[in-house]
């Protein structure tokens, strides 16, 4: 079945983009569909439109972070708006203010878009509540990564022509990761199959009613395949036990060409970067003929860029609605 | 100076006694109760048809934070809240700054609610120096001064070595040790029941088994000890479990739950307001099976006692990312309400069951004065309303801190008066009545 048949929205109903969670298969496909003609921009001459003329987009980055805030930000300027980036290292923070503080005080320069990245949970919450500024979660704790999942999901519809019906395969880490939980949401949301994949100890307690398959098998969670998806394998998770070594992960949940045999022929894989070459990938299958990796990064500018304007036009609608 | 209390329904669990009787105070004491008493001379309180006139709640775990962290909460501020919630007393945790694990503190605390008097205050002492596990405190004194009984609470009594020195050592003074079960290791830089919904907002677990574990840990040493073992807070069916367990078997263990651990669950990390840190609790919020299960401990009496866990904590605290949000939450204003509400109008318990959870049971346990209306007790009388109907609003309650998940709830059955040693401390004006 296309995705192309059903029905798409007109507007986000909500002026933040916190969760994959909370948004309908319709908002899903509103934000896919308006990154095609946000991708086209992107091949121009002259890389920008006036969309977001005159707005201000503060970057928030409380975590390092180089891929999502680069592609932020250059989806910003292709749309135009003035933006400002706040690293950790040059914030308050390190003087001692609350995350509630450092929001209100952006609040009170009155900018209409907060891109927030931190290290807790609920951060992207906390941000909605406190302001009026639109909030886009780009990545809190091991909760949710929407952008992430959104530019997934436009990378495999755009090799795949949709999403339902497809065998999904994630394997990694999924008890530390929100590009899973995201990921999860989505793809369910947009039918297809799900499966996940790890060792019992990375795999968040009941994570099977969301309606995925939970495997310890990695042969089983790839096989016929039509998406391979891998989590990093953080390097300190080996201090907490949660595996023996990276050696032996490897060996039993690396993606090797052998594994990706078992596939469908025209499988794709994903990573959402950075990658542990020869930890939970190989090289061969990074470099390899089926890897989408740099896919999902060029295409992550224009899903954030659908998602920035749609939020701006978000806010406009609801001014004038009130 | 006579009162005499005209009307009520008595419910007494410590003399049997549940039914139309009128109460008659002298000075600090209850004089008479009987059938039509005479007036005498005595000031006369008409009771309103329905209310119920029970020996003085008492709560035995709050926080009362003083001294050390007065922004939360004080002695004289928590005792206000106390009687406000149909407390006549309160046994308060060593946890401030610095611990109750000497006398000076011991005598601090006692010297505030003096000043304060209002509710009663019943310290209760630490466990080891410090709250550190390592040496024990210096228990004799601990008692001399007030100490009721002794806890690490915030911390679980780390090993089983120590916790069975403190078991020997205490019942000695006849003191129990509550403990707050929680593996550390099992625990680790958790925030939230392990489980579905603190899976799915990526928050750090922290297993039932973290408690269980401790819990039966605890009984076996109880039973080795022959000591008295009081389980603080239990949220976990598999430590309801253990307890059962180690009552069939005629071991000296007790056990509270808290108001929250009977009506919440683990849901409410999402919803109505995500990541609400007024949820964040410890133990934290369990899920459904667990709720239920502690209902069911509080229907069939394997569990002895409600208790609040009482824990201001200031609104700068608790308005941070919900990894970084102190544990905890007040409770003192809402556990009547929510006792009625959720588990004698919902049939669970009948009324003289309330009273003893919130009562009887404390008293006995602690070994305290209180928990009985017989002729001759001190007048530590408190006046339920059981079908008042009650809002939860954080701005008018007593506690100096308004940390509850409560706010806006609507619910069946409050508190009318609140009587200490024959002074009436509280009169809601909502009840129609004065006392």
């Amino acid at each position: 079945m296309s995705d192309e048949t059903l029905p798409v929205a007109t507007a986000l109903r909500h002026k933040d983009l916190l969760a994959i969670s909370d948004m309908t298969p319709e908002e899903i496909r509103l934000v896919l569909d308006t990154a095609e003609a946000m991708k086209e921009i992107g091949s121009r001459t002259i890389k920008k439109v006036p969309a977001l003329r005159g707005k201000t987009v503060v970057n928030l980055f409380f975590e390092p972070s180089t891929r999502t805030r680069t592609s932020f930000e250059i989806a910003e300027k292709r749309l135009s708006a003035d933006t400002l980036n706040i690293a950790i290292a040059s914030s308050s923070v390190v003087k001692g203010e609350t995350l509630a503080d450092t929001a209100l005080t952006l609040e009170a320069m009155n900018p209409d878009m907060i891109v927030l990245r931190h290290s807790s949970s609920g951060a992207a919450h906390l941000l909605s509540r406190i302001c009026k500024s639109s909030i886009i979660n780009a990545g809190d704790g091991t909760h949710e990564h929407p952008t992430q999942a959104l530019l997934d999901a436009y990378t495999i519809r755009s090799r795949k022509g949709g999403i339902a019906g497809l065998k999904v395969a994630i394997v990694g880490d999924l008890l530390h990761s929100r590009v899973l939980r995201s990921n999860v949401h989505l793809l369910t949301k947009l039918g297809a199959e799900v499966w996940v994949c790890g060792p019992p100890t990375l795999i968040p307690v009941d994570i099977a009613r969301l309606g995925v398959k939970v495997t310890h098998r990695v042969d089983e969670a790839v096989e016929g395949a039509d998406v391979i998806m891998l989590l990093r394998i953080q390097l300190e998770r080996m201090q907490g036990a949660y595996f023996p070594s990276l050696r032996e992960y490897f060996s039993v949940f690396g993606m090797t060409e052998a594994r990706v045999k078992r596939a469908k022929d025209d499988v794709i894989i994903m990573h959402p970067g950075p990658m542990n070459r020869g930890v939970e990938i190989a090289s061969e299958v990074a470099d390899g003929p089926f890897s989408v990796i740099l896919d999902q990064v060029a295409n992550g500018v224009a899903v954030r860029m659908a998602v920035l304007y749609l939020l701006a036009g978000g806010v406009e609608h609801h001014e004038e609605a009130a | 100076m006579k009162k005499l209390l005209k009307g009520g329904r008595v419910v007494d669990p410590s003399t049997g006694r549940d039914g139309q009787f009128d109460v008659l105070i002298e000075g600090d004491r209850i004089a008479k109760i009987g059938k039509n008493l005479p007036i005498d001379g005595a000031e006369v309180v008409e009771i309103p048809a329905g209310y119920v006139i029970a020996p003085g709640l008492i709560d035995m775990h709050v926080h009362l934070r003083e001294p050390g962290q007065e922004h939360k909460e004080t002695v004289a501020t928590g005792t206000m809240a106390a009687v406000a919630g149909g407390f006549t007393a309160v046994a308060c945790m060593p946890n401030t700054t610095p611990i109750n694990d000497n006398a000076n503190v011991t005598s601090y605390i006692v010297a505030k609610a003096r000043e304060a008097n209002l509710a009663r205050v019943y310290p209760i002492g630490a466990v080891s120096r410090g709250s550190k596990g390592e040496l024990l405190a210096d228990i004799a004194e601990l008692r001399e001064a007030g100490c009721v009984a002794l806890s690490d609470d915030g911390w679980p009594v780390r090993t089983a070595l120590m916790m069975r020195r403190a078991l020997e050592y205490a019942g000695m003074f006849g003191m129990p040790v509550i403990d707050h079960c929680e593996d550390p290791s099992l625990r680790a830089d958790g925030v939230a029941h392990e489980g579905c919904c603190a899976g799915l907002l990526g928050l750090k677990g922290i297993p039932a088994a973290a408690e269980s574990i401790m819990a039966e840990r605890d009984i076996l040493l109880a039973e080795l000890t022959g000591s008295a073992v009081h389980i603080a807070h239990m949220s976990a069916r598999t430590s309801l479990r253990a307890v059962r367990k180690g009552k069939e078997a005629g071991i000296r263990v007790t056990s509270e739950v808290t108001p929250h651990h009977f009506t919440l669950t683990d849901d409410y990390l999402n919803a109505p307001i995500p990541y609400d840190t007024n949820t964040k609790m410890n133990p934290p919020l369990r899920e459904v099976a667990d709720r239920d299960s502690m209902i069911a401990g509080i229907a069939d009496g394997s569990i002895d006692c409600i208790a609040t866990d009482h824990a201001p904590h200031h609104y700068d605290e608790k308005k941070v990312e919900f990894d970084h949000a102190p544990f905890g939450i007040v409770g003192l204003e809402t556990a009547v309400s929510l006792t009625f509400d959720r588990l004698v109008h919902a049939g669970v318990i009948n009324m003289s069951r309330m009273v003893g959870l919130l009562s009887t049971n404390p008293a006995r346990i602690l070994n305290i004065p209180g928990g009985t209306l017989a002729e001759g007790a001190l007048a530590d009388i408190t006046i339920l309303a059981p079908d008042m109907t009650v809002r939860v609003a954080a701005a008018s309650m007593k506690t100096r801190s308004k940390n509850m998940p409560f706010e806006g709830w609507e619910l069946r059955g409050g508190v009318a008066a609140t009587i200490v040693g024959g002074r009436t401390l509280f009169n809601n004006p909502d009840a129609g009545l004065t006392v």
